[in-house]
């Protein structure tokens, strides 16, 4: 059975390793799907609809079409048809420059007849709303659950809390926008350089869309600039762009603008939970019942994790999904996670104020986890967590320091589904190839790392080929922080039988068996005999013309699901402007075996980024009377610039030798951080939002 | 008015034409720098008047290069860098510098222009004459890496990467003027540029040991 192996023995696995794609980062080399420039590619941009819901009356494309430079033109709607959201799709254009599809676009003409429209929850759920989907109400049904006796439980509590929380719809911003450059070698072959987070799955759509065997649909994803959980299939846009490319027999770049990747390509639902919730004298969580819901926009869910972490016996939830004229949600950053851990540790904090309690005191008695009960001690050492303020808002002057804790928790234990090879070359070569994609994780060293530790190499001896559906080694989706789990089992066992293969090469010359012989610094040697060693080129020159290549398997004992967290956070809050600046974030995050330490804490640095933002900054704003998204931008939609970055302390909490993924959890535990830092800032609580300043000097000047 | 013409006028009519006819050919001509020779090409014409739009053929000179290009008036610098393609019909290529924002919010574009961080988006192809534009692969001396590059390797300052180029030359640019910035002056230098992955503090840190071996 293949294992990991001690700590002390690793050479490579858990320490600090830089990128092998560092150096094509750092001097523009990369090239992203957006880079792609082929011979005599034209440029495709879609026209969208500007109003949020309405009937399309007519769409004329002659004067586009007849505009010089322009190649095709085609309509994504046409007359009858409703559309029902801001940024939908009416029509695209082919242009032999990028301006000539912008003025293209501009000579569309189309007639369209305003319905109705709900941008907001409330309004979606006033009493005489116009209902805007013809296949289901405004409101879903709720899913309701109920476990213990509810009513017992607050006939148990000593302190009940009852109160609001809500978070608004938040955008994923990837900053190279989703999008594909599509070019048809022939009628039957086509091949997508796609900005994906998910090669094989878009291979596999595409094959479908256009009726043409999957292996022959290339797609290419060399480097990608940011998915978070909304890049998994080609979308309108991809597949437009492979009509086009068809249409007009050339290779077409159509990558979405930054307003309609706003607007379209997916965003966080909102969450409102009204809940009640009672403790006992001695802090136990005894009831909860909590009714909620979210707007994920026109057709999708809005789920959220409630309760969270914490465990309550008596609770009932209520849930529902209210439909909105906006573009749909799609997976982010754990889906459902921080939103909840927001209102959750929130609420926390207000059972244990009741109760005269410390917060983490409260947790304690709570937390069934024994990885956070250890992170609780940690961090809390690390954070200084005896400086708070014992009573709320007690800190003098302008500028008032606080401190709060929060948790979250993740799967990311992988699965099955990935193929790979590692061949070893006789000139001492190494490849490692799978179809996997590198969508800023790092998985791509991370490969290297397994492989050099197990072949005694370096990792950039070892020539890793992901991103390519060309090789035909499939591979899962980049989600659920599943692809470092799901690929380095089968990385490592290939790597195993390669090097199996190579001894049973070199056991001859060496006159020893091969289960004798070990792997040393680019050497191989004999066990019972040390000095009996071949270089590693030495041992590859027997192989001659053959190259050794092997595949491996899913094993389930090199990984593990389930992970835990904790973040503790101070921050400063200034009472005459309502800012909040966050001074420091401790995030102890559980992660299994942590292969590359280094791009381990990128990613722990970049969750708490994240949740941060989420916590402070961001909002998609509707306008309820135009139905349009106010801040489509950069600008107007803030996410975390420099001046927002605290220290951020993150400590890999690596309790076991196994994969776990870690891409997501981070960013989960960073919300009711933050918030209740504030509260014990400020002695007020915000439950809402992002905490603007605005929110806090009206929650300030309402306590006063 | 006749029914059809009734609910016409009740739907919303967005007609892009009529819009773009009050404004369309005066801006062609009115950013037109004074240095550009004016050529027409009869190929192109413009979306309203059917008029020959105006192109110019100019030279730019990017990382010690010198780049023979036919540009529209409003052709930005970043549209040359990224999707220009030469008078002997070779892509420019340099897609190191991105198009995120594409209205000067985020960094991506950062080039230097003569020496100093311009974000290549707002800047006009024609205005571009006669400098000396650094990109991104042009940072480097050869194969030996600047500092700054150097330094975003060893920090794993770059998650996926689309902003790094954009992070790069501002760094570079802020170096070249404060040879030992502290946090808060690095934060400042750097305030122009956008990451969604989070590499900020590792940023900082590259850019600290960036300054000591400067």
């Amino acid at each position: 059975m293949a294992s990991w192996g001690e700590a002390s023995q690793s050479r490579l696995i858990g320490k600090r390793i830089t990128r092998l794609s560092g150096k094509d980062k750092v001097t523009g080399k990369a090239k992203y799907t957006y880079d792609i420039n082929r011979p005599g590619m034209l440029f495709a941009r879609i026209l969208r609809s500007d109003v949020a819901h309405a009937t399309v009356m007519d769409i004329d494309l002659s004067r586009a079409e007849a505009l010089p430079g322009v190649q095709a033109v085609m309509p994504l709607t046409e007359a009858g048809r409703i559309l029902r959201y801001q940024g939908q799709e009416i029509a695209a254009v082919a242009a032999e420059t990028d301006d000539i599809a912008k003025d293209a676009l501009r000579l569309i003409f189309v007639e369209l007849e305003e319905l109705p429209f709900v941008v907001t929850e409330a309004d979606a759920m006033a009493e005489n709303a116009p209902q805007i989907r013809d296949w289901e109400g405004n409101q879903s049904n709720p899913g309701i659950n109920e476990q213990g006796d509810v009513k017992a439980g607050f006939e148990e509590a000593a302190v009940t809390v009852e109160a609001t929380y809500h978070a608004p719809v938040q955008t994923h911003v990837c900053l190279e926008t989703h999008g594909h450059v599509t070019e048809w070698t022939d009628e039957q072959n086509l091949t997508v350089w796609a900005s994906t987070q998910a090669v094989f799955g878009v291979r596999n759509d595409f094959a479908r869309r256009f009726d043409i065997p999957a292996n022959q649909v290339r797609v290419i994803t060399e480097h990608m600039g940011g998915g978070f959980g909304s890049k998994f299939g080609p979308g309108v846009e991809g597949h437009t762009a492979a009509q086009l490319s068809r249409i007009t027999g050339k290779p077409i770049k159509l990558m979405l603008t930054r307003k309609a990747e706003h607007l379209v390509a997916g965003n966080r639902p909102s969450m409102t939970q009204h809940v009640k919730a009672g403790a006992s004298s001695d802090g136990r969580l005894v009831a909860y019942d909590m009714r909620g819901y979210g707007t994920g926009g026109i057709s999708s869910g809005a789920g959220f994790q409630a309760p969270y972490v914490y465990h309550v016996e008596n609770r009932k939830t209520e849930k529902f999904n209210v439909a909105t004229n906006a573009g749909n949600q799609r997976a982010m950053r754990a889906p459902g996670h921080p939103q909840g851990a927001f209102a959750m540790d929130s609420l926390m904090d207000e059972l244990a104020e009741k109760l005269g309690m410390n917060p983490l005191e409260f947790r304690r008695i709570n937390d069934s986890s024994e990885v956070r009960q250890a992170q609780y001690t940690l961090g809390a050492q690390e954070i200084g967590w005896h400086r708070r303020n014992t009573v709320p808002g007690s800190g003098t002057g302008v500028k008032k320091r606080g401190m709060g804790v929060g948790s979250g928790q993740w799967g990311g234990g992988g699965g099955r589904g990935t193929q790979a090879r590692v061949t070893i070359n006789a000139d001492g070569t190494v490849e490692a190839v799978t179809g996997t994609q590198d969508i800023g994780t790092g998985i791509r060293t991370a490969i290297a790392i397994i492989v050099a530790e197990e072949l005694g190499l370096a990792p950039t001896d070892i020539s890793v080929k992901v991103g390519d559906s060309g090789p035909g080694l499939p591979s899962g989706g980049s989600g659920g922080s599943q692809t470092t789990a799901s690929v380095a089992p089968v990385i490592k066992t290939a790597a195993m039988a390669a090097k199996q293969k190579l001894f049973e090469h070199v056991a001859p010359l060496l006159k020893a068996p091969v289960d004798d012989l070990r792997i040393g610094s680019r050497t191989i040697y004999v066990a019972s005999d040390r000095t009996n060693t071949v270089t590693w080129n030495q041992a590859t020159g027997l192989l001659g013309q053959e190259s050794i290549s092997e595949g491996g398997n899913w094993d389930q004992e090199l990984r593990q699901g389930g992970v835990a967290g904790t973040q503790f956070a101070e921050v400063e809050v200034d009472t005459q402007t309502g800012h909040v600046k966050v001074l420091k974030i401790v995030a102890v995050q559980d992660c299994g075996l942590a292969i590359n330490r280094l791009t381990t804490e990128s990613q722990i640095n970049g969750g708490v980024i994240m949740g941060l933002g989420q916590t402070l900054l961001e909002e998609r704003i509707m306008d309820p009377q135009t139905g349009r998204m106010l801040n489509a931008n950069l600008e107007d939609y803030k996410v975390p610039g420099t001046y927002e970055i605290p220290e951020i302390k993150s400590i890999v909490f690596d309790t076991h030798r196994k994969v776990t993924g870690v891409g997501e959890p981070p960013c989960i535990p960073t919300l009711g951080a933050i918030a209740n830092a504030v509260y014990n800032a400020i002695g007020v609580r915000i439950r809402e939002l992002p905490i603007t300043p605005d929110k806090v000097l009206t929650a300030l000047a309402e306590k006063a | 008015m006749s029914d059809k013409e009734k609910e016409k006028k009740k739907g919303t009519n967005i007609s892009r034409r009529s819009f773009l006819k009050g404004v369309g050919t005066g801006t062609v001509a009115a950013t037109v720098a004074p240095a550009a020779v004016l050529v027409g090409a009869p190929e192109k014409a413009d979306a309203q008047t059917d008029e020959a739009i105006s192109t110019a053929e100019i030279q730019l000179n990017i990382n010690d290069q010198v780049y023979q290009i036919e540009v529209e008036a409003r052709t930005t610098l970043l549209s040359v860098l990224r999707d220009g393609i030469d008078t002997e019909g070779n892509y420019v290529d340099l897609t190191g510098a991105k198009l995120i924002c594409d209205k000067g919010e985020c960094g991506g574009c950062t080039v230097l222009v003569d020496g100093k961080p311009v974000y290549a988006c707002m800047m006009l192809a024609m205005d571009a004459q006669g400098k000396q534009i650094t990109t991104v692969e042009g940072i480097a001396n050869g194969d030996e890496l600047h500092p700054v590059q150097d330094a975003f390797i060893q920090h794993d300052a770059s998650m996926c990467g689309f902003c790094t180029p954009g992070f790069i030359v501002s760094s570079v640019a802020l170096l070249n003027e404060n040879k030992k910035p502290t946090l808060a002056e690095i934060k400042d230098g750097l305030s122009g540029n956008t990451c969604r992955c989070g590499t900020y503090p590792f940023i900082f840190d590259a850019v600290e040991t960036a300054s000591e071996k400067m």
